[in-house]
C-alpha cells in the first residue's frame, strides 16, 4: 500500500466514522439519559434521506433540503416520543425493544406507501458532485469531504453544548443520575423531549448526508443501526465523547479490515474489536454511569 | 333434540346443494404459488416479477388448459428460512399445483428439496444456481431466466476479444457472486488482476474503490444486485472513475429497478444481458408496450423473464389440457414448449436450463430523457451452460 493510498483509505475510514458518529450521538444520549433502547433510530435516518430527496426534487436546492429535512425528522422524532415512547421509559428493555422494532415495521411500510418500493434518486449538489485533487495525487470525492466537515462541526457543536451550557449540564446530570437530577429541579420530561428530538434530527442529518452516496430506499436504516449500536456500546452508553472515539475506531477499523483481511475476516473485524474492548472494559471506553 | 335433528337436516340439505353446484363448474382452478421478495429493498424486484407474470396471465385470459388460474403470493424477504416457511405453507395448506417466483439463488437452494419431494413442478423466473444446472438437476425443475454464469460468460468472451488484460472483479460473497466470476473466467481464460468479495448488503465501497483505482485495471467487472449496485455505481461515479475505467456488470445491477435511483451517474455503463427493451422482435415489442401501458414504467430484465415464465406455463398447461397431474406428459410439454419468447428464440437444454443469445447493452438517455439500456451488439449465440454435462436427468 502506497502512502497516498494509505491516506485515502484513512480519509475513507474517518468519513465512515463521522457518519456513524452522527447516528450514534442520538442513540447514546437517548439510551444513556432515558434508559430507552430505540431500535427505530435507523428509521429516522431513513426519514431524513427521504425528506431531503423530496425537498431537493421540488426545490432543486440541496442547501434548502438540509435544514428542512433535519427539522422534519426532529418533528417526527418528537411526535413518536410523545405519542408512543413516553409510555415505555419505565418498562423493561425487552418491552422497549419490541415496541421500537414494531416502529421499524410501521416506518418502513409508511415510507413504502408514500414513496413506493423503487429507491428514490438523491444526487449530491452540483458544486460537490465531482472529486477534489488533494496532495500526493489523491483524488477524493468532494461530497465525502463535505460529510467529514459536517461531522466535525456537529461533533464540536455537541461538545460545546454538552460541556459548556446549562442544557448540557442537565443532560450530563440526567445521564449520570436521573433521580437526583430530577430531585434537584431539572425538568426531566422537557430534557427527554429535547434530547430525543435532537437525536432524531442528527439521525436525519446522517441519513440525508448518506443519501447521495448510497441508495435511498426502504430499510436503509437497519444496516447502519447495527454499526451505530456497536459504536454506542464500545464508547460507553450515554457518553458523547465515547461515541466519537468509538465511531472513528469502527470507521477506520472497518475500512482497513475490509482492505487488508480476507473477506470473511474483514467483515468480522469490528465485532472482534468490540468483543476485545468489552472484555477489557465491560462498560465501554468512557462509562458514564458510575 | 328436535333442534339438533333440524340442524342436521339443514346441514345435509346445504351440503347437497353445494355438491350439486360442483359439476356445473368446468374444472378446479389451477393454483400457482408465487414466492418472491416483496418487502424490504429487494421488494422492487419481486414487484417487477409479479407484475410481468400477471401481465402474461392476462394474455391467456387468466385461464390455462381450460382451468381458471389463481395466483397465491408469498414474501420470502430474501431470507432462505422465511422462503422455506412460505413454501411449506403453500404446499400444505394452500395446496398449490405449481410454484414459481423466487429471485435469489440462496432462497431457491433452500426450498428446492421440499418442492421436489412434494412432486410439484418449480419454474424459476430468475435464480439459476450452478448446483441445480449440474449434479442436482431435477425432472420437475425448469429455469427460464439463465444459469447464473451465463451473462458473465458473454462478458468474458467479449472482453477477451477486445484484448483487455487487467480485469478487476467485485461481487458480494454469496453463491451467485461466485457463479458469475466462474462464468467470466471460463470464457476470459486468464486470471483476474484481482477478485474481491464483499459482505452481502454492504453500503460503503469507498475502500474497495480506492484499492481498485490504485491497481489501474483495464476494466472493472462487478455484480452487485439491487441496493448494493446503487451504492457502488454512485460511489464509482463520484470517485471520477466512470470516464477513466470502463465498468461492466451483469443482470439485476443496472436496470429499470435501479436506474431511477442511480440517476445520470450510470450513463455509459455496460451490462451483459439476455434481453433489452430494444430487441427487435414482435413478442418483445408487445411486452414492452403492454407493460408500460399497464404499469406506467419501463420493464426490467426481471420482468421480461417472468413474462416468459407465464407464457411457458400457459403453453405447457394448454398442451396437456390442464391435466398437470399427468406429470410425465406435463414435463414433456414443458421440455418441448413452443411460445413467442421476448428473447426471440429460446429453448430448454437437457438440464432444463435455457439455450439462448446474450447481448451487450449500454445505459443512455432516450429521447424523453429517461435512462434506458440500449442494445449494442450480440456477444453470444445459442449459449448453453457449462453444467448440463454433469446432469443425469432422472426419467421421473
Amino acid at each position: 500500500m502506497t502512502f497516498s493510498l494509505f491516506i485515502e483509505q484513512l480519509l475513507n475510514g474517518v468519513q465512515l466514522g463521522v457518519m456513524l458518529f452522527l447516528m450514534a450521538a442520538g442513540l447514546t444520549l437517548v439510551f444513556g439519559i432515558m434508559n430507552l433502547i430505540n431500535l427505530a433510530h435507523g428509521s429516522l435516518y431513513m426519514a431524513g434521506a427521504f425528506f431531503a430527496a423530496t425537498v431537493f426534487q421540488i426545490s432543486g436546492s440541496f442547501l434548502l433540503a438540509v435544514p428542512i429535512a433535519v427539522a422534519l425528522t426532529a418533528l417526527v422524532g418528537g411526535v413518536v416520543e410523545r405519542a408512543v415512547l413516553r409510555q415505555f421509559y419505565a418498562r423493561s428493555h425487552l418491552d422497549q425493544v419490541l415496541v421500537t422494532f414494531g416502529l421499524i415495521l410501521v416506518f418502513n411500510d409508511a415510507v413504502r406507501l408514500i414513496w413506493g418500493v423503487v429507491p428514490v434518486p438523491l444526487a449530491p449538489p452540483e458544486a460537490l458532485a465531482g472529486s477534489v485533487h488533494l496532495f500526493g495525487g489523491v483524488d477524493y470525492p468532494a461530497f465525502r469531504l463535505a460529510i467529514l466537515g459536517v461531522g466535525a462541526l456537529v461533533a464540536l457543536g455537541l461538545y460545546f453544548v454538552v460541556s459548556h451550557t446549562r442544557i448540557g449540564m442537565w443532560i450530563r446530570a440526567g445521564a449520570s443520575n436521573r433521580p437526583m437530577a430530577s430531585a434537584l429541579g431539572v425538568d426531566v420530561e422537557l430534557v427527554f423531549s429535547l434530547v430525543f428530538s435532537a437525536g432524531a434530527g442528527l439521525a436525519g442529518l446522517a441519513g440525508l448526508m448518506a443519501g447521495p452516496i448510497t441508495a435511498v430506499q426502504v430499510g436503509m436504516g437497519e444496516p447502519i443501526l447495527i454499526l451505530a449500536l456497536v459504536v454506542t456500546v464500545i464508547g460507553g452508553i450515554g457518553s458523547i465523547r465515547g461515541a466519537f472515539v468509538a465511531a472513528l475506531m469502527i470507521g477506520v477499523g472497518d475500512t482497513f479490515g475490509r482492505v487488508l483481511l480476507p473477506p470473511a475476516l474483514g467483515s468480522m473485524a469490528i465485532f472482534m474489536l468490540m468483543a476485545a474492548i468489552l472484555a477489557w472494559r465491560p462498560k465501554g471506553l468512557f462509562p458514564v454511569h458510575g | 333434540m328436535k333442534l339438533t335433528i333440524r340442524a342436521i337436516a339443514f346441514a345435509g340439505a346445504a351440503t347437497s346443494a353445494l355438491l350439486a353446484t360442483i359439476p356445473a363448474q368446468a374444472q378446479a382452478p389451477l393454483k400457482i404459488g408465487f414466492v418472491t421478495s416483496l418487502s424490504g429493498p429487494e421488494g422492487v424486484i419481486g414487484r417487477d416479477l409479479l407484475d410481468a407474470f400477471n401481465l402474461a396471465l392476462k394474455d391467456g385470459g387468466n385461464t390455462m388448459g381450460g382451468r381458471p388460474v389463481q395466483v397465491v403470493t408469498g414474501d420470502d424477504q430474501v431470507k432462505p428460512d422465511v422462503g422455506r416457511q412460505v413454501v411449506d405453507k403453500m404446499l400444505d395448506s394452500d395446496k398449490v399445483d405449481i410454484l414459481t417466483g423466487i429471485n435469489f439463488s440462496n432462497v431457491l437452494l433452500a426450498v428446492v428439496k421440499p418442492i421436489m419431494d412434494s412432486g410439484k413442478f418449480y419454474i424459476s423466473p430468475n435464480a439459476g444456481p450452478s448446483q441445480l444446472a449440474g449434479k442436482q438437476c431435477n425432472a420437475h425443475l425448469f429455469s427460464v431466466g439463465f444459469q447464473n454464469d451465463n451473462n458473465f460468460e458473454g462478458l468474458g468472451k467479449y472482453l477477451k476479444e477486445k484484448g483487455l488484460k487487467k480485469i478487476y472483479f467485485l461481487a458480494p460473497n454469496y453463491p451467485a457472486g461466485k457463479d458469475m466470476l466462474t462464468g467470466f473466467k471460463r470464457y476470459f481464460g486468464e486470471p483476474m488482476q484481482s477478485e474481491v468479495f464483499t459482505a452481502m448488503g454492504q453500503l460503503d465501497y469507498s475502500a474497495e474503490i480506492a484499492q481498485l483505482r490504485a491497481a489501474k485495471p483495464d476494466a472493472v467487472v462487478m455484480f452487485y444486485p439491487g441496493g448494493m449496485g446503487i451504492n457502488f455505481v454512485k460511489q464509482y461515479a463520484q470517485a471520477g472513475l466512470m470516464s477513466q475505467i470502463p465498468l461492466y456488470t451483469g443482470p439485476g445491477t443496472v436496470d429499470q429497478t435501479t436506474l431511477g435511483a442511480i440517476g445520470d451517474a450510470a450513463v455509459g455503463m455496460y451490462t451483459g444481458a439476455m434481453w433489452s427493451e430494444f430487441l427487435d422482435n414482435a413478442a418483445s415489442k408487445k411486452f414492452a408496450a403492454d407493460f408500460e401501458a399497464a404499469y406506467n414504467r419501463i420493464p426490467s430484465q426481471y420482468a421480461a423473464q417472468a413474462y416468459d415464465t407465464g407464457h411457458i406455463l400457459q403453453s405447457a398447461v394448454d398442451a396437456v389440457g390442464g391435466k398437470i397431474d399427468d406429470k410425465a406428459a406435463f414435463r414433456k410439454a414443458l421440455e418441448n414448449v413452443k411460445f413467442d419468447s421476448v428473447r426471440g428464440h429460446f429453448k430448454f437444454n437437457t438440464n432444463h436450463f435455457p439455450i439462448q443469445d446474450y447481448y451487450l447493452v449500454q445505459v443512455e438517455k432516450d429521447s424523453k430523457g429517461r435512462l434506458v439500456s440500449s442494445l449494442r451488439e450480440k456477444i453470444m449465440s445459442d449459449l448453453a451452460d457449462a453444467y448440463s454435462g454433469d446432469c443425469a436427468m432422472p426419467a421421473q
